[in-house]
């Protein structure tokens, strides 16, 4: 019996290895193959030969490089602003503990079970009124919104790590608040950041919905939307190229995760979850 | 709970008051200030959520109360529970409705016994971990678009590599996944078993790690075999991540859009029309926003009611064993 285990445990590992793995290696496969072997019947994981003609189609592609530029500014915008305004709330609503903390973090909570649809139905209205359905400011407002709760539930997080000792030292030295904040607490919370502003980039880069909802004019389109626009349409499409544009836009997310691996398979989400 | 600096509640002043004297470097004055201060900090997150998230919140629900359409110029009157009653005898609306029930269950269920596995995997010092850790991050890291375009060539009829698999083994090869009305559902769920499996599994291998070793070994001890150490040792551990979990596992289902609207777009005939789906294109594609409101505000009470049955029935369970 006990001999049997080990190998056994290995079959349910490859397993989950294929099942993971294999759509993201067909997809790298997908994008160097020539269309011809694409279309033949004959299915193989390797290719033929590589060949890199769809990753430069997939450039030259009406659309695809400037709906990539807008992807970039929105995500580096709404990354800005949420690390600006989520960093002096953070810390506040790490070292208080009074009504502000349960409020906030029972906000974090309500927001992972809210409704979308819900809040898009008015938001549209609302933005329409100011001329913001269609376009990229409007995105970047709603991506901030959206990404916020989740960056306050990190950076609040990293903020509980640095020792009040620190601040209080600081404060006896006769710095202000501010200054301590300043000159002590953010430099130290200098990785939480990085951290938070790279899950905030990311969210907004893969972000669908609110784009598909708010975006008219395919010269404000992201990535993931003109991504889309290209299966739909004249049903046969040109599979190479939008496999490699499909992998080009997935890089971002498996780099940040790639570096992410540790911190997320350890200390962060076993946070979250104990509360 | 016991900060001094709670902002000025009636419960709150009385306990400050009371801790006064432990307290001495914060004082009255000092602490007003302090108080300012916080609410200073906390305004710019504030001001935002306020005006893009509570504000549509609960415009959403006065929505659902009047006859709204996406048009130029609204003009829209309340009309009562009148979009309730029609959606009552919507029964396009409930048939989405059920398939949104099925897809989240059915989902939220298969990812938990999935990752459950590949937890236990992951814990039980094999090689390769570092390879499979990443490739479990994979799925999470790829946007929603990029995974559904990836599955629709896995599942592609001609050219996919699941039916040329299936055709080597010398089963029929010519099912179009997507397209055939009994095999679009399991199909879709699949994949969204796949995006949703490494979250439920890093958690659950954070709540694995915490058990300590000498429990199992404990139990092995007094000779539980590997079965009797999983429903004695760590299944009662993890309970209170597993409730967790799979509650937002099942929110998250349910609120699904993007992939399954770039792999079907509801379709064959709405087999795979999920609530959000159905919601977005009775507002945005027939223009009729009061309705569609309506059915965020049934879709949102639903959940919320199912999950407080769900996590009631997990508390009870909790505290029965201590009473016995």
């Amino acid at each position: 019996m006990r001999v049997l285990v080990r190998p056994a445990q290995y079959v349910a590992l490859f397993g989950y290895i294929l099942f993971l793995g294999f759509p993201l290696l067909w997809l790298i496969s997908a994008s160097v193959k020539s269309s011809a072997e694409l279309n033949s019947l004959t299915v193989s994981l390797l290719p033929g030969q590589w060949q890199w003609e769809n990753y430069a189609q997939a450039l030259a592609r009406q659309g695809l490089v400037h709906s990539a530029w807008n992807s970039v500014v929105v995500a580096l915008a709404s990354t800005a602003l949420v690390i600006l305004i989520a960093m002096p709330a953070a810390y506040v609503l790490a070292r208080l503990k009074g009504a502000i903390r349960v409020a906030g973090v029972g906000w974090i909570l309500v927001s992972q079970v809210f409704p979308v649809i819900l809040i898009i139905l008015p938001l549209f209205l609302i933005l329409r009124t100011m001329n913001l359905t269609d376009s990229l400011v409007g995105l970047t407002l709603v991506h901030t919104t959206y990404t916020l709760p989740f960056a306050l539930w990190m950076l609040q997080g990293y903020v509980a790590g640095i020792p009040t000792e620190l601040e209080e030292a600081g404060s006896m030295d006769g710095a202000s608040r501010l200054s301590v904040l300043r000159r002590i607490v953010f430099p130290l919370l200098a990785p939480g950041i990085v951290a938070t502003a790279m899950f905030s980039f990311v969210s907004s880069w893969n972000e669908f919905f609110f784009a598909l909802v708010l975006l008219q004019s395919p010269e404000n389109y992201t990535l993931p939307i003109t991504l889309t626009s290209f299966i739909g349409g004249e049903g046969k499409v040109a599979l190479g190229p939008l496999a490699a544009g499909s992998f080009l836009a997935a890089i971002p997310s498996i780099v940040f995760f790639s570096i992410m691996q540790r911190k997320l398979t350890g200390g962060l989400m076993a946070g979250a979850v104990k509360g | 709970m016991t900060a001094p600096t709670a902002p000025g509640t009636s419960a709150g002043a009385p306990a400050t008051a009371a801790r006064a004297p432990q307290q001495v470097r914060r004082r009255g004055g000092l602490e007003r200030g302090r108080r300012r201060e916080a609410i200073g900090l906390v305004m710019p997150s504030l001001l935002p959520i306020l005006v893009l998230s509570v504000a549509p919140l609960v415009m959403g629900i006065a929505l659902a109360f009047t006859d709204a359409r996406l048009v130029r110029h609204p003009d829209y009157q309340f009309v009562g529970i009148d979009n309730f009653v029609r959606l009552a005898d919507n029964s396009f609306f409930w048939d989405s409705f059920r398939i949104g029930l099925i897809w989240a269950v059915s989902v939220t269920v298969l990812q938990l016994v999935l990752a459950l596995g590949l937890a236990q995997l992951l814990n039980s010092g094999l090689r390769l971990q570092g390879l499979t850790r990443v490739l479990a991050l994979i799925p999470w890291a790829m946007p929603p678009v990029v995974v559904a375009i990836m599955w629709k060539m896995i599942y592609s009829p001609n050219a996919g590599p699941l039916n040329a698999f299936l055709g080597a083994i010398g089963l029929p090869d010519d099912i179009n996944w997507l397209a055939d009305f009994s095999t679009a559902l399991p199909a879709v769920i699949v994949v969204g078993v796949w995006v949703g499996m490494p979250q439920t599994t890093v958690t659950l291998l954070a709540g694995l790690q915490q058990i300590p070793g000498e429990l199992h070994e404990a139990a092995s001890m007094d000779g539980a075999n590997a079965w009797r150490r999983f429903t004695a040792v760590t299944w009662p551990s993890l309970r209170p991540i597993v409730a967790s979990i799979t509650s937002l596992n099942f929110i998250w289902n349910f609120n699904s859009f993007s992939l399954v609207y770039v792999l079907t777009e509801g379709g064959p005939g709405g087999r795979t029309m999920l609530p959000m789906l159905f919601t977005y294109l009775e507002a945005f594609k027939n223009r009729n926003i009061g309705y569609a409101a309506a059915m965020g505000v049934v879709l949102v009470v639903v959940v919320v009611l199912l999950l407080a049955v769900y996590l009631r029935s997990q508390f009870r369970d909790d505290r029965a064993p201590k009473k016995g």
